[in-house]
């Protein structure tokens, strides 16, 4: 009722009087919201800060003792021993040799995975392709399975008598390949695998970036006469650049963390050809129980892509400069 | 003044909100769930047997798989016991003990790979089954092999009983050693290395080898180096001592087959060894028990009578050379409350007969000597070579690292193969690596005086 009144134009006495009351206690209210947001924040930020802020200080502490399976037996027998961990690090050929793997399966890995999203995504999106729905769901099913369920069907495709792989390769008069048996070939048989794992969900975000651009950029370009490979290399390459960077750093990041491709389907074999950098981190963490010295080669990994991932940002940026 | 009414709304519907969640959720009504909860679990812990005492055993692998099998007679003769068995993967084993540990949820007895005794033993979970033995008439020490029992010891005090065994020696092609002129098996290096060349010469061998010596395994590199008398590590295995003479000159020996293509440098030409050895790729390999039953299988039957297992050649006339003293132990953990009742099942699984079905499920070899009398093995050709030489096993170094030891020498047999490393390269450098490993121990021993 007051409102109407206010709204006339004549503020009685009473009503600037209930206003105030009102403001004063919209400050309050505003106030115990701001404390109720955080009550309602508190399940999510404590569970953070102890399961994610505590654990990774811990973890620094660590990499600079030498804690392992004697400091398990007793505390005493943990040292702080400054920097030796990462010195001794960067002197074994175990770990250039891990860090030589991951960069490979980052450096081929990533890219044709992103490639393989990439001309899916246009596939899909095509206007030509029917049951568009269905396509989707068929490839996006790989990165909803187990990966261990993944692996086994993909160890017996692998078989070098009985599986299907090399059978389709010998129509070809190739000769049979020891794909998970070779150093040469073990980690080109994890990058396949791998690919065809995750595709569909870099897919799915690429969909996204592709509905996102305006029909009429087409239309312009179709009424100048650019064929379809103009368009897409001057239309949808340009506008589908954001989610390209994110999908791409979003990938290396996961990529560079390489752990149960190689974990179920090589134990990081033949000759440590498929030893990747995580993988490495847990034998020596839970294989060896040397936790002082993995937790130092988890710091060089956060530090490896921490500088990818600025890196890659660095370089978008000057190309769209 | 739309704003204002959208606000007062806005609190009014907070206010509902409120009111509504606070009559959904009662502030006792997560004390009731819980309780209700823990009602619920205390009802379904409470077994149907509480008379009953119940033994937990962790084993791993098959044996975990097939222990139950043994259990009947057991329960006959303890009817107020209960086993409760829970298999887990060797590939897991490891990790899932240290995480028991850790969290004091150790079994009350368990299988243990014996080259984890000394690991568990430093971590104080072991018990020490002196004064158990000194009371036992069912196990007696005599009735091991010495090699395999002394896996079991530290300090002279036993933590663990040998339950089955293994050990590597060699499996040959009679037929192609016979084309070579042996009609035995070599015994000696100097036989060993001779026969090798032979039937690297024979016609039509020039793509096939004598020998397979797998760069993935560190055993061969680790036997022939301790049948020449070396420890391996030296000063109370405080260091390495890879690139000491006796280690050297095995090492050296073993290179030579690399060296004059004796044996395929690289894994890669071997992807399946059983159809290797059928074709004659190779004619020897160093391996252990279970590949009897493998090549009984897997090999073509026109080849089942051409193959056979002998004992390790020696360095010198002195055979058959030493082989590792493998297989498991069964353990008593220290935090058990029923170490008395976990001891009768380690007494009982000790005995032949049970220790002789096990045989016969799983392929182990029995642990007690009384158990080889019988005709399963008096019977089978193949096993005798296993008899012999396990009266000719040694332990490897007695030392938490020895595993992480034994994969460097892996690494360095690798590259010493593959000619990146001259063979006095490699050994120095595996000994800094060792002397790395090590430091800790070294430590430890110098902190505890």
């Amino acid at each position: 009722m007051s409102l109407r009144i206010s709204f006339s134009g004549e503020i009685s006495a009473e009503t600037t009087q209930r206003m105030k009351n009102f403001n004063k206690s919209l400050s309050h209210e505003i106030a115990s919201v701001r404390r109720a947001a955080y009550f309602f924040l508190a399940p999510a930020l404590i569970p953070i800060f102890v399961f994610f802020f505590v654990p990774a200080l811990a973890a620094f502490v660590l990499s600079f003792t030498d804690f392992d399976i004697y400091s398990l037996s007793n505390i005493e027998y943990a040292r702080f021993v400054g920097w030796r961990n990462y010195v001794q690090l960067f002197k074994d050929p175990l770990f250039w040799k891990a860090m030589t793997n991951t960069l490979y399966y980052v450096l081929v890995g990533g890219p044709l995975s992103i490639a393989a999203s990439l001309g899916t995504a246009l596939l899909v999106n095509s206007r030509l392709i029917r049951f568009k729905g269905l396509l989707r769901a068929i490839y996006f099913a790989p990165v909803v399975t187990t990966l261990v369920a993944v692996a086994v069907v993909w160890r017996f495709m692998y078989h070098p008598r009985f599986g299907l792989l090399n059978y389709a390769l010998s129509f070809f008069g190739i000769a049979p390949i020891d794909w998970l048996g070779d150093p040469a070939w073990a980690m080109p048989a994890i990058i396949l695998m791998s690919i065809w794992k995750n595709f569909g969900y870099n897919m799915i975000i690429f969909v996204a970036g592709l509905q996102n651009i305006p029909a009429q950029l087409y239309e312009a370009a179709r009424i100048d006469g650019a064929n379809a490979w103009e368009q897409f290399k001057s239309i949808t390459l340009p506008m589908l650049a954001p989610t390209t960077v994110f999908v791409s750093i979003i990938a290396m990041i996961g990529n560079f963390q390489l752990f149960t491709e190689p974990y179920v389907m090589t134990q990081g074999g033949p000759v440590n050809s498929t030893l990747s950098i995580v993988l490495l981190m847990y034998q020596q963490g839970f294989r060896w129980w040397n936790l002082g010295y993995s937790a130092a080669i988890a710091f060089v990994l956060f530090g490896v892509i921490l500088l990818g991932s600025l890196l890659q940002a660095k370089l978008q940026k000057r190309g769209e400069a | 003044m739309n704003a204002t009414k959208k606000l007062s709304q806005r609190i009014e519907t907070t206010q509902r909100m409120k009111n509504v969640f606070l009559s959904v959720v009662p502030p006792q009504a997560g004390f009731l769930s819980v309780g209700a909860i823990l009602l619920t679990l205390s009802v379904a812990c409470q077994s149907p047997s509480t008379s009953k005492t119940v033994i937990k055993f962790w084993a791993m692998g098959a044996e975990g798989e097939h222990v139950q099998k043994l259990m009947p007679e057991f329960y006959r003769r303890y009817p107020d016991l209960e086993v409760k068995i829970q298999g887990i993967p060797w590939t897991a084993a490891h990790e899932k003990l240290l995480t028991a540990y850790a969290g004091n949820s150790l079994p009350d007895i368990c299988q243990l790979g014996n080259t984890w005794i000394p690991e568990f033993n430093l971590l104080n979970a072991l018990e020490n089954l002196d004064d158990w033995l000194a009371s036992s008439t069912a196990i007696e020490h005599e009735n091991y092999s010495p090699g395999i029992w002394e896996t079991n010891v530290i300090d002279s005090s036993v933590f663990g009983i040998p339950w089955y065994v293994d050990t590597q020696l060699l499996f040959y092609r009679k037929d192609i050693l016979a084309k070579a002129g042996y009609n035995h098996a070599p015994r000696t290096w100097d036989e060993w290395y001779e026969v090798s060349r032979k039937i690297k010469q024979l016609p039509g061998s020039q793509e096939k080898y004598a020998m397979l010596l797998p760069i993935n395994e560190w055993r061969p590199f680790v036997i022939t180096g301790l049948q020449n008398g070396s420890l391996l590590l030296k000063q109370n295995n405080r260091y390495g001592d890879f690139s000491g003479a006796q280690f050297s000159a095995a090492f050296t020996y073993l290179m030579k087959f690399y060296r004059e293509q004796l044996a395929p440098v690289g894994i890669t030409q071997v992807t399946n060894i059983y159809q290797g050895i059928s074709e004659g790729f190779f004619a020897m390999y160093i391996t252990g028990p279970w590949n009897i039953g493998e090549f009984q299988r897997r090999l073509p039957a026109a080849l089942q009578d051409q193959w056979m297992t002998a004992p390790m050649p020696g360095p010198d006339a002195n055979t058959p050379g030493v082989s590792l003293a493998g297989g498991s132990s069964l353990v008593l953990f220290k935090s058990s409350k029923k170490k008395t009742a976990a001891w009768k099942l380690i007494e009982y699984l000790s005995e032949a007969p049970p220790q002789l079905e096990f045989y016969k499920i799983t392929g182990d070899l029995p642990a007690v000597r009384e158990a080889w009398s019988d005709t399963a093995f008096t019977n089978n050709v193949y096993i005798q070579a296993f008899y012999r030489q396990l009266e000719h096993v040694v332990p490897t170094p007695m030392i938490p690292e020895w595993e992480q030891i034994a994969m460097k020498v892996q690494q360095y047999a690798e590259a010493a193969s593959g000619e990146h490393l001259s063979v006095a390269e490699a050994l120095q450098a595996l000994d800094r690596e060792v002397d790395l490993i090590l430091e800790k121990r070294r430590w430890m021993l110098k902190w505890k005086k």
